[in-house]
């Protein structure tokens, strides 16, 4: 299956403008920074909660933890593929009767932020757990929604929605691409 | 990947991966539920036809943290010729569901003929004087930990002497073959009667001298001399086995600054090892029985963890 | 049973010519009557063979082999005789158990069974059995051999060459120094055991104990032969005895003349064979000695084992392998195909020399008026797959399974009686 070239639907300066919208809406729905954990869904979700610690700093003027969140070891399809590659966890600390932010890319069918819910359990017991999420994309198999979104995004369940960040993908951009029939 | 019984079967990058994954397993040890849910509903059976509580303890906890369902089968003492043959073992305990068998047998060959068998993964976990993949990938988890806190953790230009009976070990050759591949340099030191039939092809420098090697080794992995092997007559005394191949402190004082000290265990202390070494700051002889667990979670990952084919 | 016309068959000598069969014997065309005709044009007469190293497993293990089921194996090979080792249940060491094991060949047998007694008392090592009662009985006994084991006791294997001397007889040893090569060893002492950590079996262990026995023949003017010659250290001896005159006959297997030490790699028991499979300058010295006449003979150390006895590891599993039903494709294959052996040498190697061990007058006789009628018809150029499930033996440890070999045998006549035909 080939797809159609991607279409772009957003670029880099709405992507910022989002993830600075997002950063204060993290701020101030949990009042501040402190107790704050920000956790990434690899691969792009981890990138996306650094710039979000990024913002807060700024917001905030203090440092918020930031970690990493890998989901692998607790995917309900691993059967479904080969071996898949395992990412990174690593936890700043506790996060024992913290507010942990769980940051990923594309919220969909909700079964990655169902699975990172049970990986989080067996790290600790927050005292609340938000999710931020730049594109929703609808489509839920899974009673998920996210806190903090940048942006709703209406694609059809087949489209494929790909959010590019310039640390791995040489530039920021958002884009979907329809599979050829 | 479908079995593990060869350390050779690995490529670099399989290898790798196994190491890698076995990191993050590594920190589950620090939690404080040590449970993944990755494996549930798998069963896995540790069969053991040869005595090995470590080992075996290593790969039953392995399979309960990943949450597979594990059973121990000692089935020691049926492995004759005139006891069911490994062939209906096998297969009886295939018939029951079961999706990978763990296997150590006394017998070189029998994984890979069980393997040869039955539906389910299959892991080497030691045959006869064969190999014993899963001590080998400890063994370079546990040095590459080693080498990664002095700053560099590539085993390309380390020397690696191993040191003993290589003819009766197992660990010896699942070693080799897996720091070939890693592409350390490995230097093997035995007594001329304890060296096996053709170890010079085996792409290592093979030395009876180990006064000659230890102080270029990067690693010093000393291997369990067996007491059987004592009356054997493959070497005069214990005595004289120690002065030339143990590792004593006088040639503890001698190793270069920085290098470590293995030995896959059970240690004979005052035979091949001295308590010295043993406890010495620089052995990572318990850094190796705790890397047991987070590879054996990777390798059972490796081969569970994915679509059946 | 019926008379027999052979139409247009070559022999080894190249000469072609019709061959009649009446009475168990080679008689003048004129003299068969109502003869079942054989075309065998384009195909080669050569005497029926003879294997000397034959494990038929009756009685004792009936669920691996019969005299019925070996014997009909042999006639599918080319084979009119057959000796049958001694290692049987119960161990053939008396003249009653020689007798008996006649008597169920009278009754079974697809082939002519000749009797091997055993040299010491179960095959124990210790004792003589019972040679000058085995030799007097009708079962004729003249070769002995404890094969499977290797009499280890100097005094005792001196004894038994004098002892048998008095009647002709040959001592045939299975050479093996236990201490060297032990119970467990498995595998040829190489690279490959060192590096698959199987217990190695060296060349020498074999070689020592022929160049003892070969001491020892000189010095009781006895008669030995050795059995299955795999190295060539063990060439190396048998050169040297025989230059010096002494009375040593030698045989090399068809797997040893075949089969790689590389095939264990795989831990398949089937290639499980003692003694074990050699590396490549071993098969190079026993083929050429087999070429020049060093090793006198081929015997195939057919050695059928039920399932049971092999799915085991390869440490404990049974040792050896089925060989009368390719041994003939494997000398063509590796002797006669390379210009190393002419068919000449072939009836020499597989039916002439073999048959003198005993001094048979049945067997390994020239194809001639008047002789007895024991042929095998031969298709030179036909090759075929080996399967293990076509085969009479009631067993499966082929080696040859799979591999594409000759397919010589079309059909074999024993005493002037079909046996087999393809």
């Amino acid at each position: 299956m080939t797809n159609q070239p991607a279409q772009v639907v957003w670029d880099g300066h709405r992507i910022a403008r989002a993830v600075a919208r997002m950063a204060h809406q993290v701020v101030e729905s949990n009042a501040g920074s402190r107790d704050l954990v920000l956790l990434g869904i690899p691969t792009r979700g981890v990138l996306l909660a650094r710039r979000l610690a990024d913002q807060i700093r700024g917001i905030e003027g203090s440092d918020v933890a930031v970690g990493e969140l890998d989901i692998t070891m607790y995917r309900d399809d691993l059967r479904r593929q080969p071996t898949r590659a395992v990412g990174r966890t690593s936890i700043p600390g506790t996060i024992d009767d913290k507010v942990v932010v769980l940051v990923d890319d594309v919220l969909f069918t909700g079964r990655t932020v169902a699975s990172s819910l049970d990986a989080l359990k067996d790290v600790g017991r927050p005292r609340l757990v938000q999710l931020a999420v730049l594109i929703d994309r609808g489509h839920r198999q899974l009673p998920i929604q996210a806190d903090h979104v940048g942006k709703v995004l209406q694609a059809p369940a087949e489209a494929r929605v790909n959010v590019r960040l310039a640390e791995i993908d040489e530039l920021d951009a958002v884009t979907i691409s329809m599979p050829e029939a | 990947m479908r079995h593990l019984l060869s350390a050779g079967d690995l490529s670099l990058a399989e290898a790798t991966s196994i190491l890698d994954v076995a990191e993050e397993m590594h920190a589950i040890q620090d939690r404080p539920i040590k449970k993944l849910p990755t494996l549930r509903g798998r069963t896995v059976i540790n069969m053991f036809f040869e005595d090995s509580t470590r080992t075996r303890t290593s790969f039953e906890m392995a399979g309960k943290w990943m949450s597979a369902d594990t059973i121990n089968i000692s089935a020691k003492g049926s492995s004759t010729s005139k006891g069911e043959s490994l062939r209906d073992t096998m297969l009886t305990l295939d018939a029951m569901g079961t999706d990978c068998f763990v296997i150590r047998h006394g017998s070189s060959g029998a994984v890979a003929q069980a393997a040869s068998w039955v539906r389910a993964h299959v892991v080497n976990a030691g045959d006869g004087t064969h190999e014993h993949p899963t001590q080998a990938l400890l063994d370079a988890f546990a040095i590459r930990r080693h080498l990664r806190a002095g700053g560099d953790d590539a085993f390309e230009g380390r020397t690696i002497a191993i040191v003993g009976d290589l003819l009766h070990s197992r660990v010896v050759r699942s070693n080799v073959l897996l720091q070939r591949t890693l592409g350390s340099r490995v230097v093997l030191v035995a007594p001329p009667t304890l060296l096996p039939t053709g170890v010079e092809q085996w792409g290592c420098e093979v030395t009876n001298d180990f006064d000659a090697v230890v102080d270029e080794a990067d690693i010093v992995m000393m291997l369990r001399v067996q007491r059987e092997r004592m009356h054997g007559g493959f070497f005069p005394t214990a005595r004289e086995y120690t002065e030339l191949y143990g590792l004593t402190p006088e040639r503890l004082a001698r190793l270069r600054p920085g290098a470590a000290i293995c030995h896959p265990g059970p240690m004979n202390r005052g035979l091949e090892i001295s308590s010295e070494a043993a406890d010495a700051t620089n052995s990572l002889i318990l850094d190796q029985v705790t890397a047991g667990v987070s590879v054996r979670m990777s390798v059972l990952y490796h081969l569970l963890g994915g679509s059946p084919e | 049973m019926r008379d027999l016309l052979i139409t247009g068959a070559r022999l080894a000598d190249g000469t072609t010519g019709d061959l009649a069969v009446s009475a168990g014997r080679f008689v003048e065309a004129s003299g068969v009557h109502d003869a079942e005709r054989l075309d065998a044009d384009g195909l080669l007469a050569l005497p029926g063979l003879v294997d000397p190293h034959t494990h038929l497993r009756e009685p004792g293990r009936e669920d691996a082999e019969t005299i019925a089921t070996g014997t009909l194996a042999a006639a599918r090979g080319g084979y009119t005789a057959v000796h049958a080792m001694a290692n049987l249940d119960p161990v053939t060491d008396t003249a009653e158990a020689a007798e008996h094991l006649l008597a169920l060949a009278a009754r079974d047998a697809h082939a002519e069974v000749v009797v091997v007694g055993s040299v010491t008392k179960g095959l124990a090592g210790e004792e003589l059995s019972e040679m000058g009662l085995m030799h007097r009985s009708s079962a004729g006994v003249t070769m002995f051999s404890d094969d499977g084991r290797c009499v280890m006791d100097s005094l005792v294997m001196r004894r038994a060459l004098t002892y048998a001397r008095t009647f002709g007889g040959v001592v045939a040893q299975h050479a093996q120094d236990t201490r060297l090569a032990g119970p467990g060893a498995c595998c040829h002492e190489s690279e490959i055991s060192g590096r698959l950590g199987l217990p190695g079996w060296p060349a020498q262990a074999e070689s020592a104990i022929i160049a003892r026995d070969v001491e020892l023949t000189q010095l009781t003017s006895g008669r030995l032969h050795v059995c299955h010659v795999s190295t060539a250290e063990g060439v190396e001896v048998i050169r040297w005895a025989k230059s010096r005159g002494v009375n040593v006959t030698a045989e090399v297997t068809p797997h040893h003349l075949y089969l790689g030490t590389r095939e264990v790699e795989s831990f398949d028991t089937t290639f499980k064979v003692n003694p074990p499979l050699r590396t490549d300058e071993h098969l190079e010295a026993v083929r050429e000695a087999l070429a020049d006449g060093t090793i006198d003979m081929v015997g195939t150390d057919h050695a059928p084992h039920a399932r049971q006895d092999k799915d085991h590891p390869f440490d404990v599993a049974l040792p050896g392998m089925l060989g009368l039903e390719q041994a003939l494709a494997v000398v063509i294959e590796v002797m006669v195909s390379t210009g190393r052996l002419d068919w000449a040498g072939v009836v020499d190697r597989m039916s002439a020399a073999p048959a003198s061990l005993t001094g048979s007058t049945t067997q390994g006789r020239p194809i001639a008026v008047g002789e007895p009628a024991n042929l095998v018809l031969v298709d030179p150029a036909a090759r075929a797959v080996v399967d293990r499930d076509r085969t009479a033996s009631k067993s499966r440890n082929n080696p040859y399974h799979g591999r594409d070999l000759p397919d010589p045998v079309v059909a074999t006549v024993w005493a002037g009686r079909l046996t087999h035909r393809r």
